[in-house]
């Protein structure tokens, strides 16, 4: 699997005539199995940038391909975690896991099958039965991410799914997802706009600059997992990133 | 005071406001009806619980007060499920696509504010008196709560959840199936449970027409032109208590299939 961002931009018409550019000529090529965190500050497009690979909006001009597939749609090599109300509040836990699943008529059997099998890689066994609202936000995440694996994608998409947790299950859903993303190989595109968070997860960091946002620089975290937050090389890392981000060539553009 | 003396005193103080203003009614109501001793104005508490306690006995040839409470249901029904299965498709397809909510909203904001019962006379013009009369205004007046609640539910689910489905590889039919349908269900039964009360108030109405020879409205008005009373104030009680049952049968529903709506954040 290949991942290819290429000449991607995307301009928003506002108030009917103002143009607003929200992307610029983003270039990314992505190889399988990698960890990429794109890191920018709120309102630089990181989201749209994720929603257009996601096939949910077309960019402007430039394209995504994922194995040589132009992505104008989304595609079942795909998957997506959303910040927000990500679960079925009507479907228990296991029927939230078998959505994509019960979508593609895979008998139930099969279904429950793998139900069982992402409840217990998610640390949830026993809450297969619980509705979201029964469930902490961070097990509701953890259900989230598990949805997404379900139908088996090749590459995960993950729109900052833990900014709205705090700091300890934060760290800890940190951890399961680099657990989960090392049993499962999967390739993995996660937004943030916290910079510990990026050093912590990624292969690579692609920073962006504010809007309309274009890569800044592309940043490999050559730190060996599990990595340390309070090590000196974690904190060095940490120090370049922050560093660049507020250089001018990323801070305007 | 302890805490639970506390909370034993303020239930029975609640259950004693409750009930305050109803006894007072009936005390009230029992001297007035001893006072006027005419029957036909106010009869004595006494003469309606007669008629209540009795509900299987034929009234003056007309049936009894629960076979034609049972007719007005069944028209109830009737015309509240041909109302419901016209507007809850056509609030999903007024709520997703511009096109059909554009086509039809300023015709039916047009309709919308005539009140069910002056559809009457044209009722009784097209389709005679009898059971299609009956269903077309009880549909009038359910078809609105039912119509305008669909599309605010279907309008309501949140973008998010159908982007998530679509991802997950949905086709439009199963996001509908799987996504809107689930997502709006309590705000449609929401406004099923309001346009089944429009309707039983509409049933009663229309059974009051010339030409009626069945149901509890029939029962009522021909109630009055005999002069008997306690049966119009028995059949008004039979109104209310059927309306309260069927609101509370609702709401049993409600609270049973859809607690997530109140649960979620």
């Amino acid at each position: 699997m290949t991942l290819i961002i290429e000449h991607l931009s995307k301009q928003f018409t506002k108030n009917g005539n103002d143009i607003v550019d929200s992307l610029g000529d983003i270039n990314v090529t992505i190889q399988d199995g990698e960890f990429i965190c794109i890191l920018g500050p709120s309102g630089c497009g990181k989201t749209t940038l994720l929603r257009i690979v996601a096939g949910l909006e077309n960019p402007t001009s430039g394209k995504v391909l994922i194995d040589e597939t132009v992505i104008d749609r989304p595609n079942p090599k795909l998957g997506m975690i959303f910040q927000d109300y990500l679960l079925y509040p009507w479907r228990t836990v296991n029927e939230n896991i078998m959505f994509g699943l019960e979508l593609r008529g895979i008998p139930k059997e099969e279904m429950v099958d793998v139900s069982q099998k992402y409840l217990e890689l998610a640390g949830l066994s026993g809450f297969g039965t619980s509705y979201p609202y029964e469930l902490s936000g961070g097990m509701r995440q953890r259900v989230a991410v598990v949805r997404a694996l379900a139908v088996d994608p090749s590459v995960l998409l993950m729109d900052e799914p833990f900014g709205a947790l705090d700091a300890q299950t934060r760290n800890r859903l940190q951890h399961d997802l680099l657990e989960i993303w090392d049993k499962t190989k999967k390739t993995i595109l996660f937004v943030t706009h916290s910079v510990d968070e990026a050093v912590f997860l990624a292969d690579r960091i692609v920073v962006l600059t504010p809007r309309p946002g274009h890569v800044c620089e592309i940043i490999p975290v050559v730190l060996t997992r599990p990595r340390d937050r309070t090590s000196v090389e974690f904190a060095k890392v940490r120090r370049y990133v922050l560093d660049l981000i507020n250089q001018p060539k990323c801070s305007f553009s | 005071m302890n805490r639970s003396l506390f909370k034993v005193v303020s239930v029975w103080r609640k259950a004693f406001l409750k009930f305050l203003l109803p006894v007072a009614i009936i005390i009230g109501w029992e001297i007035l009806a001893i006072v006027l001793n005419n029957p036909f104005i106010l009869p004595r508490i006494g003469s309606v619980l007669e008629v209540l306690l009795h509900p299987f006995v034929d009234i003056l040839g007309n049936g009894s007060l629960i076979g034609n409470a049972f007719i007005s249901l069944g028209r109830v029904i009737a015309g509240f499920v041909v109302a419901a299965a016209l507007a809850i498709p056509l609030g999903i397809g007024m709520g997703r696509s511009n096109t059909i909510y554009e086509f039809f909203d300023s015709f039916l904001q047009l309709l919308r504010p005539i009140p069910p019962l002056a559809w009457v006379p044209l009722a009784l013009a097209w389709f005679k008196i009898g059971l299609v009369s009956m269903v077309f205004i009880i549909g009038m007046g359910a078809f609105f709560p039912i119509l305008l609640n669909t599309l605010d539910g279907v309008k309501g689910v949140k973008k998010t959840w159908i982007e998530a489905a679509e991802i997950l590889g949905a086709r439009e039919r199963q996001i509908l199936s799987h996504v809107i349908l689930p997502g709006a269900a309590p705000t449609i039964w929401t406004g099923m449970r309001v346009g089944f009360g429009i309707a039983w108030m509409c049933v009663v109405a229309a059974e009051m027409m010339p030409g009626t020879n069945s149901g509890i409205g029939y029962l009522i008005m021909s109630s009055y032109n005999w002069g008997q009373v306690n049966v119009i104030i028995a059949g008004i009680i039979v109104i209310g208590l059927i309306g309260i049952i069927v609101d509370y049968l609702f709401k049993v529903v409600d609270r049973r299939s859809f607690k997530w709506r109140e649960l979620e954040r």
